[in-house]
């Protein structure tokens, strides 16, 4: 008895002939697009990007028309809007971050971390003095924020899928209404109603309250948001075996809906990490390490960033580009912890 | 809860109970959801340690009488009920009842399996201890006993540390009868537990339903009539002629599917409804 061999084949995925189609398209385009801005009076990179677009789309869905017909056609069409979309989405995320490295990394020496700028003033050559006040400052001011903030926004969101009680309209209407405060309007709230009339000084916590109160709505709607998308099978279930409410949202409900929390938490976070606004007016912006948030100035990066932009000296700008990497690093690191902290362990 | 109450418990948990079976007895029991009358006047009897099967077309309120029987009719907004509810004798429904000790007594077992996916497998069965705040001597027993129960021991005695939801639909649904079982339930209703299951695990469960009637009094809603003929005592005919959703017939089950009494009855276990 003779063995045929069957070799596993992807009859749907495209040939290396196809393949070969799609780039003598993309690259027509492209010297089509060239072509065209040089023969016409057009002028700049919009220019190119515009008339590459409008070329490729033409060419792929012409081709597509021929070949395989009107549905294809469309089907190229969208597809070209979809990724020329995608490509426009991109371009900015990777020009800041290419921007904020490249011009941040120069400003980038050890004792950044080990030194504030107590000692050394703005015009100092960049090896002089460092970042440590501001990176302290940052990390508390967020700490502190988030244990205000996730309590309070989690029950907010609790009382408005579980409880589900008679204030449940206007919680929801209050809650929208303060995510779209502007930054500075909660700082001078903070700065009206509690640094002038009660503390009359600078503090982190000044500034710790007013980034509560923009934090607070992001994390009670998004916890809504997840909290909602949990069946209601499990409540049931809980419930069924004897639980009373309580116990069955804070057994079964919560650790379900946890990753999507930890979501919350991180939008949260992202919304206030490079908050400036409120900070210049509530913080006092210190040079100096202050482990205390209660009492005296506390320095935080936006801060920083801002003041030695503000004193226009080559050697400040550069501290302000290497603050403005290290922020960004030190966000990504939030985000990756609560990620591996919070993600699905099964 | 008292210590005697608990060590009651405690003994009940890892003892098959054969004494505190309980009767459970409907008044009268009418339902609503908003304006909208879905159950008029059922009134059932059932037994210690029997089954009883309620069956009838879809939307004739078979679901509806048992959540009223654990008050979780009460979960969904806009229900009202009306009637009575005896367990043993005391009106579930009575002023300044704890209604979670009535769930805690009238376990259920849900339509679709809805295992806890936060939880392993072993917790998700110990589960209704840690949501009651129940003690027991043995937990790594009781968790054996009711797997065992549940037909579940064999399949998953090496990986109770894995995710719930990494069982088979089947599985999953004898792991929700094992985290019924945990609480030692006097009464257990059961919602079409088989609905979603192939036949080899609908016989498990079936062979599990006539393994638990010893202990508890068992109520079951099913869409399958030799379901219903194999594993229950009584049969009771629900049907919606457009309004309420009313109790036809009530009979033992040979004679519901031998010889019933009402045309509709027989119309409906011979396949020529509608």
């Amino acid at each position: 008895m003779t063995i045929i061999e069957v070799k596993p084949t992807k009859p749907w995925a495209a040939t290396p002939a196809d393949r070969f189609r799609d780039i003598v398209i993309l690259l027509g385009a492209i010297v089509a697009s060239f072509l065209f801005v040089a023969a016409t009076p057009m002028k700049g990179k919009l220019a190119y990007f515009f008339t590459f677009f409008f070329f490729y789309m033409c060419a792929t869905a012409g081709y597509k028309l021929v070949t395989r017909g009107n549905m294809a056609a469309r089907d190229a069409l969208v597809s070209s809007v979809v990724s020329i979309g995608a490509v426009a989405t991109l371009i900015p995320i990777i020009s800041i971050l290419a921007t904020v490295v490249s011009k941040g990394v120069k400003g980038l020496h050890w004792s950044l971390f080990t030194t504030d700028m107590s000692l050394a003033t703005p015009t100092d050559p960049i090896v002089a003095g460092g970042l440590l006040h501001a990176i302290t400052g940052t990390i508390t001011l967020v700490v502190l924020s988030l244990i205000i903030s996730v309590p309070i926004g989690i029950l907010t969101a609790l009382y408005m899928t579980e409880i589900k009680g008679r204030l449940i309209g206007p919680i929801r209407f209050l809650v929208q209404a303060m995510s779209g405060v502007p930054s500075i309007v909660a700082g001078l709230f903070i700065l009206s109603s509690v640094l002038y009339p009660i503390t009359k000084a600078y503090s982190g916590f000044m500034g710790v309250l007013a980034l509560s109160i923009l934090m607070i709505p992001t994390i009670a709607r998004t916890s809504e948001e997840v909290l909602n998308l949990i069946p209601n099978d499990l409540r049931e279930a809980g419930v069924a075996l004897g639980g009373t409410q309580w116990r069955t949202v804070a057994m079964i409900v919560l650790p379900a809906a946890k990753s999507g929390l930890v979501t919350a938490m991180i939008l949260g976070v992202a919304r206030i990490a490079g908050e400036t606004a409120p900070l210049l007016l509530l913080t006092g912006g210190g040079d100096r390490v202050n482990p205390n948030p209660f009492d005296g100035p506390m320095g935080s990066l936006p801060y920083y960033i801002w003041k030695s932009f503000n004193a226009g000296s080559p050697e400040a700008i550069t501290r302000a580009w290497a603050g403005l990497l290290v922020l960004v690093l030190l966000v990504l690191i939030l985000f990756t912890a609560a990620r591996m902290l919070g993600g699905k362990k099964k | 809860m008292t210590t005697m109450e608990t060590s009651k418990n405690m003994s009940t948990s890892n003892i098959l109970p054969t004494t505190n079976v309980a009767s459970l007895e409907a008044r009268g029991i009418h339902a609503w959801f908003g304006s909208h009358h879905v159950l008029s006047d059922i009134n059932l009897d059932f037994a210690p340690s029997t089954v009883t099967a309620l069956i009838g077309p879809s939307g004739c309120g078979k679901s509806t009488f048992i959540r009223t029987l654990n008050r979780m009719h009460e979960f969904i907004p806009g229900a009202a009920m009306a009637g009575e509810v005896l367990l043993d004798g005391k009106d579930v429904y009575a002023p300044g009842t704890d209604v979670t000790k009535i769930r805690l007594k009238i376990g259920m077992v849900f339509q679709k399996p809805n295992p806890f996916p936060s939880m392993s497998i072993g917790e998700n069965v110990l589960s209704g201890l840690k949501l009651a705040q129940l003690k027991v001597a043995n937990k790594d027993d009781l968790l054996e006993e009711c797997l065992e129960r549940a037909g579940l021991w064999k399949e998953v005695k090496d990986r109770l540390n894995a995710h719930g939801g990494s069982l088979s639909g089947g599985q999953q649904q004898r792991l929700c009868i094992a985290r019924a079982l945990a609480v030692s339930p006097q009464v257990l209703v059961m919602d079409e537990p088989c609905s979603a299951l192939d036949p080899g695990s609908t016989l498990k469960v079936e062979e599990t339903i006539s393994q638990l009637k010893a202990s508890m009094t068992i109520i079951i809603v099913t869409h399958n009539m030799q379901q219903a003929a194999r594993v229950s005592d009584y049969t009771a005919f629900f049907l919606s002629d457009g309004g309420p959703g009313q109790m036809i017939e009530y009979a033992p089950t040979s004679d519901i599917f031998s010889r019933p009494q009402d045309q509709r009855t027989e119309n409906y276990v011979t396949g020529r409804f509608g």
